[in-house]
């Protein structure tokens, strides 16, 4: 509503993906616009990840379309696109956090060079250039410049997290997806790399697609709450709005089925 | 003109062994040789491509040069002289085997002078003697793709190479820079073909990266137990990776080497007691050589060539 008289930066309409006779989801809509955070949630099978996958270009759908709005051309079906110009944009204008930090790093080189990737990949080929972009970055999500050097494998979960933040924010990506960027760590580790998450997406100005099934990693973090259930939406609205005063049966099961501490 | 000892005849070649009955020239047969040919053709056409082909069974264990072998076989013609080198030496194991099996299932001759061949299979080394146009080199490949080390996935590898997604390969030389402060790969170091394949040079050292630019010989690259062959075209361009504030070095000696004084050529270190002493002698047999007919102006002794 706030933003009508922008592009929205990513178009969804009627997106349906099947396997086989199980529905992964179906006649999903909507619209994000520039730095906004939309979350989606629902219970584990309810098909949060491949709609995740289907608008990251990980996955193509059996129907409807996907548009990013493009540097140059405006909305574009990334679908419809070829590929090297989807890898590019994937590369570029987009940042995809994995879960499981190990699916989106490089485990077997340097923090600084999984950090650097992009740049080179994009024809950066100055070393000393990449070396203090990729430290900036290290700092900016608050690690010790020392572990530069170091092996992701010798890293906690929570920082191979923000490793995979740092690693994938570095070329200014319009649009981040991050699917469960917090499930495996612990509750303080949680916190703070929520904090961070949150400082950077507001300070940037990146628009992000969360999918988590912890409310109260929404309620933190997004602007707008999609939920899901059974590879459908049943109700979508402002967070505060969708949590406070859940309009849909299961979305009153979900929230009110969090455990008080 | 140097030819050294009396078993060898006017053009410096050496006589052939016998040979064997029941072979087909050069041993392979020829739809597989056909095979082979437009695999070679179609390499040339896309330079630094790796081309797959129906590799054979050869009479030596992979790792051996079995690729190299089966692109020699391939191209070589009764008229042809050949020159097999095992990093740079005429005379170690590989080398004179496979000298051998030409020279009995081809009958053609043999060669320890750059010069003189016609056809050169090399393992590991480019001659220091500079190849003219009407020469052809054949590399042993162990491993065709560069990409390999740093993604497992031959799906994804392709689809790099055919998007020309080479960013990955700078992660590397940026591992190197950051841990040791400069590149130390020193052998089979990346290089781009025609500006657009990233192509492994087969794990000759990366001194040797300079002399495969513009390099007037066609160069052909077989690997065996990978099944791919691909090529450098004559005066194709041939640029080894590298950063803006860290260019491409080949590696420097100290010393000459102890046998001819050569101060260009690349040098082995051999260690010649256990007291640690130690000498730097050419790795090119054949240059040395010449280097030091050149300096006593009388030809050498040689032993061990094939006599």
């Amino acid at each position: 509503m706030t933003m009508s008289l922008q592009n929205p930066l990513l178009k969804v309409e009627n997106l349906s993906h099947y396997y086989g006779d199980q529905i992964g989801c179906e006649n999903i809509n909507f619209d994000i616009y520039n730095g906004e955070v939309l979350g989606v949630v629902g219970e584990s099978g309810s098909g949060k990840t491949t709609l995740l996958k289907l608008i990251s270009g990980l996955l193509c759908p059996n129907a409807g379309s996907v548009a990013f709005d493009t540097r140059i051309e405006g909305l574009r079906d990334i679908y419809k696109m070829s590929e090297p110009e989807r890898r590019l944009l994937m590369r570029t204008d987009w940042g995809i956090v994995y879960q499981n930090p190990k699916d989106g790093l490089r485990m077997n080189v340097s923090a600084g060079a999984n950090i650097g990737e992009r740049l080179m990949a994009i024809g950066n080929r100055n070393y000393a250039n990449i070396r203090s972009d990729s430290s900036d970055w290290l700092e900016k999500v608050e690690m010790d410049l020392e572990r530069m050097d170091h092996f992701p494998e010798t890293f906690s979960g929570g920082m191979l997290q923000r490793l995979q933040i740092a690693r994938n924010l570095i070329t200014k990506p319009r649009l981040v997806f991050m699917d469960e960027p917090t499930s495996g760590l612990d509750v303080s580790v949680q916190a703070r790399l929520l904090d961070l998450v949150r400082g950077l997406v507001s300070k940037l100005g990146i628009a992000c697609v969360i999918v988590s099934h912890d409310l109260g990693v929404m309620r933190l973090l997004s602007h707008r709450l999609m939920v899901m259930k059974s590879g459908k939406v049943v109700e979508q609205g402002l967070t505060d709005q969708v949590l406070d005063d859940p309009q849909d049966p299961y979305t009153q099961l979900l929230v009110s089925s969090i455990l008080p501490v | 003109m140097t030819a050294s000892s009396q078993n060898k005849n006017t053009n410096g070649s050496m006589e052939n062994p016998e040979i064997l009955e029941g072979y087909n020239f050069a041993y392979l047969d020829d739809q597989t040789k056909r095979m082979i040919r437009r695999a070679i053709l179609k390499a040339v056409a896309i330079p630094g491509y790796q081309v797959p082909f129906g590799s054979r069974e050869m009479p030596l264990p992979f790792g051996w040069g079995t690729g190299g072998i089966q692109v020699t076989a391939s191209i070589i013609g009764q008229d042809d002289i050949l020159k097999v080198i095992d990093q740079g030496s005429d005379d170690t194991t590989n080398a004179v085997n496979i000298r051998n099996f030409f020279g009995k299932t081809a009958g053609v001759d043999t060669t320890e002078k750059t010069n003189k061949a016609t056809v050169i299979q090399t393992r590991h080394r480019i001659p220091e003697t500079p190849l003219s146009k009407d020469q052809i080199l054949v590399y042993q490949v162990p491993i065709p793709e560069p990409l390999r080390w740093l993604e497992h996935r031959e799906t994804e590898t392709r689809k790099m190479h055919a998007l020309a997604e080479y960013g990955v390969m700078h992660v590397g030389l940026y591992e190197n820079i950051a841990h040791y402060g400069r590149v130390t790969t020193s052998y089979d170091y990346p290089v781009q073909v025609d500006d657009r394949y990233i192509m492994s040079p087969s794990p000759i050292p990366k001194f040797d990266n300079p002399k495969m630019d513009k390099m007037p010989a066609l160069q052909l690259f077989g690997a065996g137990r990978e099944k791919r062959i691909y090529a450098v075209p004559p005066f194709t361009k041939v640029k080894s990776l590298d950063f803006d504030d860290h260019p491409f070095t080949i590696e420097s000696w100290e010393e000459s080497c102890a046998l001819c004084g050569s101060s260009n050529s690349f040098l082995d270190e051999v260690i010649t007691d256990d007291e640690g002493t130690r000498m730097f002698v050419c790795s090119d047999s054949n240059f040395c050589k010449e280097q030091i007919e050149k300096l006593t102006n009388a030809p050498l002794l040689q032993n061990g060539d094939g006599s």
